[in-house]
């Protein structure tokens, strides 16, 4: 990090943490525990162009969470990026939160879709792109989150193979990858992608340095997929 | 005369020409007719290929974007098949979209009950917010298609048929139309239910109501034609019972009865054709007169 970026940066990737200790209660609650906080923080830190200022101008960049279960990662970026006030993190679950066990678009600021059952978020995400060329916008980027046992649901595969074959260059997957699917993906997921006609890349997904190049790789006329692998779910 | 699937692809190009907020999303199903306007619009015009949940998922994805999405295929892909497409990527997501669907309940008796959906309105039951038209005549078809497509961010299903009357009626969206006046019941056709239920009634002294948008349900109509007597005929072609609740929740403070006519739960393992199919199911003017003579006396 540059002296400039250290001194305009609110809270960091350490503070992430603390913030997620809010909802959890639990002080030791650390990155290793979460699968998709480091993608999160790299996407939400150095690759999203988008404000709780911007969060609803139109040529902002759009990061759909398809995989809303267990969102206090998503939660703590979030707070940390601005868009949520941290006081309401200790709120997570209650009655009166905005913040529910799945995300709420119409209740948490900053949230561009309401997620938890699986296979919702890429098929929204084509759309989201297909309005935005529509409109010729051709700019901001659409990103979504899936995980390697969501990828299962066969609405993916429809997305995975019209995305590619309509050449949505502006549609970006990061597809986490902590060997949690029953039957696994024999070859990776990366493959899957690739045979689609979608640009790839593998990489450790708790190295912000490799997930930022990943994010930030060229890809003309093809979506992207950045397949961030992860400790296994049960190691 | 055209059918309503024709309209729709006609009507839908000239609406795509002036309206850029306007996009059509297809899954193969009834792309012929949106040739010229995916070639003037490529951007505005997707088919998806034989992919129903993208299908519906694409159209939450355009609505969130700004545009007012028209998705487009038989009833039992575009409502059954993406089912739970329609609760989250519509209406949990807060955005609105046109479901135009084909084939509705028994328009392919040949094809049949894959290609059978008469219970798409009761399933659009289950949630709220939508606005359901239920067009009897093409021309009825392309007045409910020019509102929908201009009414906002709302959620509308526009169930084709080509199952339709012989003439078409003054529609106006959300209001029932007073065909018929008299005063020993009335009955309340649905869409291309009209002509039978026309003949069905002809010298029996009721009020026939004529209903091309079905949700939100005119309540207030119901119960101006049933001031005489609040007996009350539904005939409906879907699933037989879909609005009963509607029309016993707009009597409510009254004594009355009603008899829900339309489609039965049965399945029919048969083929055929239209008639035979409205003639099985106790939906041509003959069993009408018979069932709607019996309960108005």
């Amino acid at each position: 990090m540059t002296t400039a970026e250290i001194a305009s940066a609110g809270p960091g990737f350490h503070d992430l943490p603390r913030l997620m200790a809010l909802m959890t209660g639990d002080e030791k609650h650390g990155p290793a525990a979460t699968s998709t906080l480091d993608a999160l923080w790299v996407l939400y830190d150095r690759v999203l162009r988008v404000t709780p200022a911007t969060a609803q101008d139109q040529d902002r960049d759009r990061f759909l969470l398809s995989k809303g279960h267990g969102p206090m990662a998503y939660y703590a970026v979030l707070a940390a990026k601005g868009f949520l006030d941290p006081e309401v993190l200790t709120s997570f679950g209650g009655y009166d939160s905005p913040l529910g066990h799945h995300p709420d678009r119409l209740l948490v600021p900053g949230a561009e879709i309401g997620s938890g059952s699986l296979g919702h978020g890429l098929p929204l995400a084509v759309g989201t792109a297909l309005g935005l060329r529509a409109q010729g916008l051709a700019d901001p980027a659409v990103w979504v989150l899936i995980g390697d046992a969501e990828f299962d649901e066969g609405s993916n595969h429809e997305a995975v193979a019209f995305a590619g074959a309509a050449g949505l260059d502006r549609l970006h997957v990061v597809a986490i990858d902590n060997s949690s699917a029953t039957h696994g993906w024999r070859g990776g997921i990366a493959a899957r992608f690739a045979a689609e006609g979608w640009s790839t890349a593998t990489v450790d997904g708790r190295d912000h340095g490799a997930l930022h190049r990943a994010f930030t790789a060229p890809h003309p006329g093809r979506p992207h997929a950045v397949v961030a692998r992860v400790e296994p779910k049960y190691s | 005369m055209d059918t309503m699937r024709e309209r729709f692809a006609a009507v839908t190009t000239d609406l795509l020409d002036h309206d850029p907020r306007l996009s059509v999303v297809l899954a193969d199903i009834g792309a012929d007719g949106f040739r010229t306007a995916a070639d003037r619009h490529p951007d505005r015009v997707v088919n998806v290929g034989i992919r129903e949940q993208l299908l519906i998922g694409a159209a939450g994805g355009l609505a969130l974007t700004g545009m007012r999405p028209i998705a487009h295929t038989f009833a039992s892909f575009l409502i059954e098949r993406p089912w739970e497409q329609i609760k989250l990527d519509l209406v949990h997501q807060g955005v609105g979209a046109v479901l135009v669907s084909a084939a509705g309940s028994y328009d392919w008796p040949a094809g049949g009950r894959t290609h059978m959906s008469p219970g798409d309105v009761a399933l659009l039951d289950t949630l709220p917010g939508w606005t359901v038209h239920v067009p009897g005549h093409p021309d009825e078809a392309e007045t409910l298609l020019r509102h929908a497509a201009a009414d906002g961010d709302s959620l509308v299903y526009l169930r084709l048929s080509a199952h339709a009357n012989g003439a078409a009626r003054p529609v106006v969206p959300g209001r029932f139309l007073t065909v018929r006046r008299g005063r020993r019941g009335v009955v309340l056709a649905v869409g291309p239910m009209l002509d039978a239920v026309l003949e069905a009634t002809e010298g029996l002294d009721v009020t026939v109501l004529y209903a091309a948008t079905v949700r939100p349900f005119d309540a207030a109509a119901l119960r101006a034609a049933a001031v005489d007597r609040a007996d009350v005929v539904l005939v409906e072609p879907y699933l037989a019972g879909t609005s009963e609740a509607e029309a016993h929740r707009a009597l409510a403070d009254r004594p009355h009865r009603v008899l829900a006519l339309g489609v039965p739960r049965e399945e029919h393992r048969h083929y055929g054709t239209i008639p035979e199919h409205l003639a099985a199911y106790g939906l041509d003017a003959a069993a009408l007169r018979t069932g709607i003579a019996g309960f108005l006396g």
